[in-house]
């Protein structure tokens, strides 16, 4: 599904990936653990097309596309969705706008048949109940005033309208209680249709007892240095990322 | 003065009501006095005024025009309309209430011309506002809409002023002077519009708001006239005490575009929200001066007023707020954003703030700056266009102010009207209509 090769990427003229190498097939769960500033969240920025975020080097492909080729909206109608760890707020434009508008620029791109107003109503507040967002959220801002946790469970109600193939979740656990944090984990474990890809960008273990990755990796200065299996995951809680920088 | 307007000022001499005769001549003796503005010209130093280099002439009486392409909002209530300056019957509709008057200066009864010439005037600084003495020179029509006390309107009224650009370099003369008993609550929506072709005109208007003890008033003036229509004139209010105003501004560009806002707080507990969203692009110019008066103690001012500047456009904020030395906690608030969506895009704004009083608040701030990157971004990694984020951007940049109209009737109308304006095809408006 995703395929990354010897990735490098710079932000602000710095070198930031510096040869990331990472296979993502269908219907895994891809944890991907380090420390502060060693290029996790750039990942996620340089795959979805940030501005600022420079590719010097290197492959990513989706479902094989070259996907740093794309426009970032093309990235998102072949099927990528990052949920962002600080999602953005726009005044003025109403959520519900925005998720119609979302929607309907991918069904088109898809060649799929458009959704009329009345079932995508119906829809957005079907998952506005699973994701335990009160309606009015439909009618507000996009992301305006909304509570820490409230932006991210609105990440996961566009992720849930999108049905994208591979998800990218960059911080999603961080500034959650635990309430949150558990509501936003059954939202994602119910997309788990064994087809659709998972990349959870994070810092803690925490997020991974509730959403279990099939690997985890370990970022660090660039690269990934390590790799296994959820065992990895417990073994840094308990050493914390030093332990692996000695390593490495 | 120079004689661009010599043709008006001959014949409102021959047509006004007798009763406005001193009214006349009094304009004229000052507008006569009076010297086009330059760019050492303070007030006047961002404007410019090529765009009166004409001969305008007199609204003259004849069949109503037809006009295309002018689409106002759809209000329940009483409207009046003008076309190329001349009160048109056909497309006008009164619906009053008791307690209200909606009569045209050159219907006035002796009672009502007598309430007429007692306030006409009294809210505008003639000495301040420049083109203020051409408006009495020129009067030969106007409209007076007195709501008597405790009276409370439900509909809003409408006054519309159309021009069909049939008559070339028309010369245009609007006043409503609206006189809102104690207590009294009421809408009143101003519109200007011209038709698709447009043509050659200049209007010179002036509202004049006066609000007596406790009451209240939604004003909106729409200004929607393009091309080579020029509109220079104002807003003058007089808040009396515990007086609320809730005052609507919007245009859209043309040639030029010099819309004066001044509230004069005069009894205490008076309040006002003025709010304002101005759109130039092409070679437009828009210039908006505002300007707060607080005279007395224990009034609020807040100001909200939005630009977005596309192609080589100009805008022009001035926001001024004068804190007499006897107005004591004073609470005045301004604030003036701005997006430029093109490189070669101008904008000039100013908070001018003098304070004489020391226990106020006062807060001010301006912007200006370009669409914002990140948000931009954001909404295309959820699959929407660029295009169309930007349609999406530059529509919620103004909507906050569009909510904040009390008239729903009008988000109806302007929300589309803005959405389509944005849009340079009607698909990228579609999720915003």
């Amino acid at each position: 599904m995703l395929k990354i090769d010897n990735l490098h990427a710079r932000v602000d003229n710095k070198d930031i990936l510096k040869g990331l190498d990472l296979e993502v097939a269908p219907g895994e769960v891809h944890a991907i653990m380090g420390p502060n500033g060693s290029g996790k969240s750039t990942l996620g920025h340089v795959l979805a097309g940030r501005p600022g975020y420079q590719h010097t080097a290197g492959s990513a492909t989706l479902l094989g596309q070259d996907l740093l080729a794309l426009e970032t909206e093309e990235r998102a109608h072949l099927g990528l969705f990052l949920a962002f760890q600080y999602p953005v707020e726009i005044p003025g434009v109403s959520n519900m706008e925005f998720l119609k508008a979302a929607v309907d620029a991918t069904l088109e791109a898809r060649g799929e048949e458009a959704i009329d107003s009345v079932s995508f109503m119906k829809r957005a507040r079907e998952i506005c109940q699973q994701v335990d967002l009160d309606q009015s959220f439909l009618k507000r801002g996009v992301n305006e005033g909304f509570s820490g946790g409230e932006k991210k469970r609105n990440e996961l109600m566009q992720m849930m309208l999108l049905q994208p193939k591979l998800c990218i979740l960059d911080e999603t656990d961080s500034g959650l209680d635990i309430d949150a944090l558990q509501r936003v984990a059954e939202g994602v474990n119910t997309m788990r249709d064994g087809k659709r890809a998972f990349v959870l960008i994070t810092h803690y273990q925490r997020l991974l007892n509730y959403i279990e990755p099939d690997h985890v990796h370990v970022l660090s200065g660039g690269r990934i240095v390590r790799s296994g299996d959820k065992s990895l995951a417990l073994e840094l809680e308990a050493k914390g990322y030093s332990w692996l920088e000695e390593v490495a | 003065m120079a004689d661009f307007m010599q043709q008006p000022l001959t014949a409102a001499a021959k047509t006004a009501p007798a009763w406005l005769t001193d009214t006349l001549s009094r304009g004229q003796t000052a507008w006569s006095e009076r010297r086009l503005p330059t760019r050492k010209t303070e007030a006047w130093k961002y404007n410019d005024l090529r765009a009166l280099q004409h001969s305008f002439s007199a609204p003259k009486a004849g069949p109503p025009p037809t006009l295309e392409g002018i689409d106002l909002p759809q209000l329940e209530g009483s409207l009046l309309v003008f076309t190329d300056g001349v009160f048109c019957a056909e497309g006008s509709l009164l619906a009053l209430p008791e307690g209200v008057e909606l009569v045209r200066f050159a219907d006035a009864g002796p009672d009502e011309a007598k309430a007429i010439v007692a306030r006409l005037g009294t809210a505008v600084n003639h000495g301040r506002h420049l083109f203020a003495p051409l408006n009495d020179a020129t009067l030969s029509d106007g409209v007076f809409l007195r709501v008597a006390a405790d009276t409370v309107v439900e509909q809003p009224i409408q006054i519309a002023w159309l021009t069909s650009g049939r008559a070339d370099a028309l010369g245009i003369t609007q006043r409503l002077l609206v006189d809102m008993g104690a207590h009294s609550q009421a809408t009143v929506v101003e519109t200007f519009a011209n038709t698709e072709t447009g043509g050659v005109a200049f209007t010179n208007g002036i509202t004049e708001l006066l609000l007596a003890e406790g009451a209240q008033l939604n004003h909106n003036r729409l200004h929607l006239e393009h091309g080579r229509a020029v509109h220079i004139g104002g807003v003058h209010a007089l808040l009396g005490a515990n007086t609320n105003l809730n005052s609507f501004h919007l245009a859209l560009g043309s040639d030029l575009k010099r819309i004066d806002i001044v509230v004069q707080h005069e009894g205490q507990g008076a309040n006002c929200d003025v709010n304002g969203i101005y759109l130039p692009r092409g070679e437009e110019q828009i210039d908006y001066h505002t300007c707060m008066e607080h005279a007395v103690p224990n009034c609020t001012s807040s100001e909200n007023f939005r630009g977005i500047i596309a192609d080589q456009a100009k805008a022009i904020f001035n926001g001024r707020i004068h804190i007499h030395p006897d107005a004591q906690k004073t609470r005045a608030q301004l604030s003036n954003k701005n997006l430029l969506t093109s490189n070669e895009a101008e904008v000039n704004t100013k908070p001018e703030l003098e304070i004489y009083a020391d226990d106020v608040q006062c807060a001010h701030g301006a912007t200006v700056a370009q669409m914002d990157a990140t948000a931009l971004h954001y909404l295309r990694t959820r699959g929407v266009s660029r295009a169309e984020a930007q349609v999406m951007l530059s529509y919620g940049f103004v909507n906050e102010l569009i909510d904040a109209i009390p008239c729903a009737a009008l988000h109806t109308y302007l929300k589309p009207l803005l959405a389509k304006r944005f849009a340079r095809s009607p698909k990228l408006a579609r999720h915003l209509i």
